[in-house]
C-alpha cells in the first residue's frame, strides 16, 4: 500500500493546482457571496446589521456560496477518469475523502477571507467580532466540508447533480447552521461582541464535525464501489 | 505468493507472478436483466497474451473492468495474480496497468504533472519517480510535449501519454482496451515497445483489429452477444 500521507498530498496538490489554473470554483463562490451581500444591503435598506439578523445574513450567504463549490468537488474525477485512477491505485480510499474535504475547507477559508471583510464593510460598525468569529468559521467549515464531500461524492454520478446536492445537503446541515448562527449572534450584537452560550455552540459545532468526519471515513469506501 | 510492492521500480517480473496469472470459471456479469457476460472460463499463464474479440456490446470492456477490479462480477470464480476477486481486490491494486477508453488524465494538468500524480498514488516519489517519468515519456517520444497541458494535446498524443501512465509503475498485468486507438503508424510502433509482447507482463488485449493483435496472442477469447464465450 502507498502511504496515506503521500496519496493525500498527491490528491490535494492536484486539486489545488487545477483550481489555481482554471479558477472554476472559488471565483464563482466569491462573486456569489459579494453579490448576495449587495442584494441584502439594498433589499433590507439597512447599512448596519446586528445580532440574529446579521448572523443569518452572513451564514445564509456563506452556505449557498459553499454549495457552488460542493457541486463541483468531484466533477473532474467523474469527467476525467479520476475515480478509476484512484480505485486502481494501492491506496486507502478514505484518503480521497480526506483530501477532498481538506480542499473544500481551503476553498471555504479563501471564500471567507474575501466575503467576511466585505460583510463587515457593508453591515458592521466595528470589526471587534471578527477575531472570535474565526473559531466559528473554522469549525463550521470543517462540518460543511465533511458533509459536502460525502453528498457530492454520492451525487456526482447523477445527471441531476446540481439539484441533488442542495436537496440532500441543506437538511443535513440545519444543525450545523443553527449552531453557527447561535455562536455568531452574540458576537455581532449591537454594542459589541458578547459571549453568551458561545462555548456551548462551539462544542455543538465540534460534535457535528466529529460525527460527519467519522461517518465519511466509515462509508466513503462503499460509495466508490460500482 | 504475491510480490510485495513497496517500490514499483523493482516490481514483479513475470517469474515472480503465480502461474496461471488469470483463472476465470463461469464468470457472469449482469446489468439489470441483461447478462453482459455469461459463463466465461479460461486460464492464462503468466507472461502470456490473451486477445479478446467480439462485436460491440459483447462484454469485452466489462470483462476488462472486472479484471481491473473496477467492476464486481455477478457470479463465477475469478483469480488474478493469485488474488480471488472481488474479495482480495485490495491486494491486486497497484499491480495492474489499465488502458481503457478514457485516458485517465486530468485535462488541466500537464502530461508530466499527471504522471507525477499517478506515480505518487503508486508509491513512487522523488528522483526515482522523475527518472521513471523521463524514461516512459522518452519511450513514447512525448518528452518534448510533456510540459504541455493535456487539453492542448491531440487525441493520439493523449493516447501515448495514457500508455505512459499505464506502464509507469511497471505493472505485472496489462489490461488494454483498444490500445492502438487514435495512434498513427509511428505511435503504434512506439506503443509496441511499451505495452507489446516484450513488456514482461501478462497481457489482456481487447481489440477490433484481429490482424494486428492475433500474431501476438497465446490465447484468443471470442465473446458474442447472448452466446457462451469461446476460447481458442
Amino acid at each position: 500500500m502507498t502511504p496515506s500521507r503521500a496519496a493525500f498530498a498527491a490528491i490535494l496538490g492536484k486539486d489545488l493546482r487545477a483550481e489555481l489554473r482554471t479558477l472554476q470554483s472559488l471565483p464563482a463562490m466569491a462573486i456569489f457571496a459579494v453579490t448576495t451581500f449587495v442584494i441584502f444591503r439594498f433589499g433590507l435598506d439597512r447599512t448596519q446589521l446586528s445580532g440574529d439578523l446579521a448572523s443569518g445574513v452572513l451564514w445564509a450567504t456563506l452556505l449557498f456560496a459553499a454549495v457552488l463549490g460542493i457541486n463541483r468537488l468531484f466533477v473532474t474525477e467523474r469527467e476525467e477518469g479520476g475515480f478509476d485512477a484512484i480505485r486502481l491505485a494501492p491506496i486507502d480510499r478514505s484518503v480521497l475523502f480526506a483530501a477532498k474535504a481538506t480542499a473544500l475547507v481551503i476553498y471555504l477559508l479563501a471564500l471567507e477571507l474575501i466575503a467576511v471583510p466585505i460583510f463587515a464593510l457593508f453591515f458592521l460598525d466595528s470589526v471587534a467580532a471578527l477575531g472570535p468569529l474565526v473559531a466559528v468559521l473554522v469549525l463550521a467549515d470543517l462540518g460543511l466540508a465533511a458533509t459536502g464531500t460525502l453528498i457530492s461524492s454520492m451525487a456526482v454520478n447523477s445527471r441531476a447533480r446540481d439539484l441533488l446536492v442542495p436537496l440532500v445537503l441543506l437538511p443535513l446541515v440545519v444543525p450545523l447552521m443553527i449552531a453557527a448562527t447561535g455562536a455568531t449572534e452574540p458576537l455581532l450584537a449591537a454594542g459589541g461582541p458578547g459571549y453568551e452560550r458561545f462555548g456551548t455552540w462551539l462544542m455543538v459545532l465540534g460534535l457535528y464535525d466529529l460525527i460527519f468526519v467519522l461517518l465519511g471515513y466509515a462509508v466513503f469506501d462503499f460509495l466508490l464501489e460500482d | 505468493m504475491i510480490p510485495t510492492l513497496h517500490n514499483p521500480l523493482q516490481m514483479a517480473s513475470t517469474q515472480e507472478i503465480p502461474s496461471p496469472a488469470i483463472v476465470l470459471a463461469g464468470l457472469r456479469r449482469d446489468f439489470g436483466d441483461r447478462a453482459a457476460l455469461d459463463g466465461v472460463g479460461l486460464e492464462l499463464a503468466a507472461g502470456e497474451t490473451l486477445v479478446v474479440l467480439g462485436p460491440n456490446g459483447a462484454g469485452k470492456t466489462t470483462l476488462l473492468r472486472i479484471l481491473a477490479t473496477l467492476l464486481r462480477p455477478s457470479g463465477g470464480a475469478i483469480s488474478v495474480l493469485g488474488c480471488a476477486l472481488p474479495r482480495e481486490a485490495w491486494k491486486l491494486r497497484g499491480q495492474i496497468g489499465y488502458l481503457g477508453h478514457e485516458p485517465l488524465l486530468y485535462r488541466d494538468l500537464s502530461g508530466r504533472e499527471n504522471l507525477r500524480f499517478h506515480a505518487r498514488l503508486h508509491g513512487l516519489e522523488g528522483a526515482a519517480a522523475e527518472a521513471r517519468i523521463d524514461e516512459v515519456l522518452a519511450a513514447a517520444q512525448m518528452d518534448r510535449r510533456g510540459d504541455d497541458r493535456v487539453v492542448e494535446l491531440s487525441a493520439g498524443m493523449r493516447q501515448r501519454l495514457a500508455i505512459c501512465r499505464c506502464v509507469l509503475h511497471r505493472p505485472a498485468l496489462l489490461l488494454l482496451d483498444e490500445p492502438d486507438s487514435n495512434l498513427d503508424a509511428e505511435g503504434r510502433e512506439l506503443a509496441r515497445g511499451l505495452i507489446g509482447p516484450d513488456a514482461e507482463a501478462t497481457r489482456v488485449v481487447v481489440t477490433h483489429d484481429p490482424d494486428r493483435f492475433l500474431p501476438e496472442a497465446d490465447q484468443v477469447l471470442r465473446l458474442g452477444i447472448g452466446e457462451r464465450a469461446a476460447v481458442a
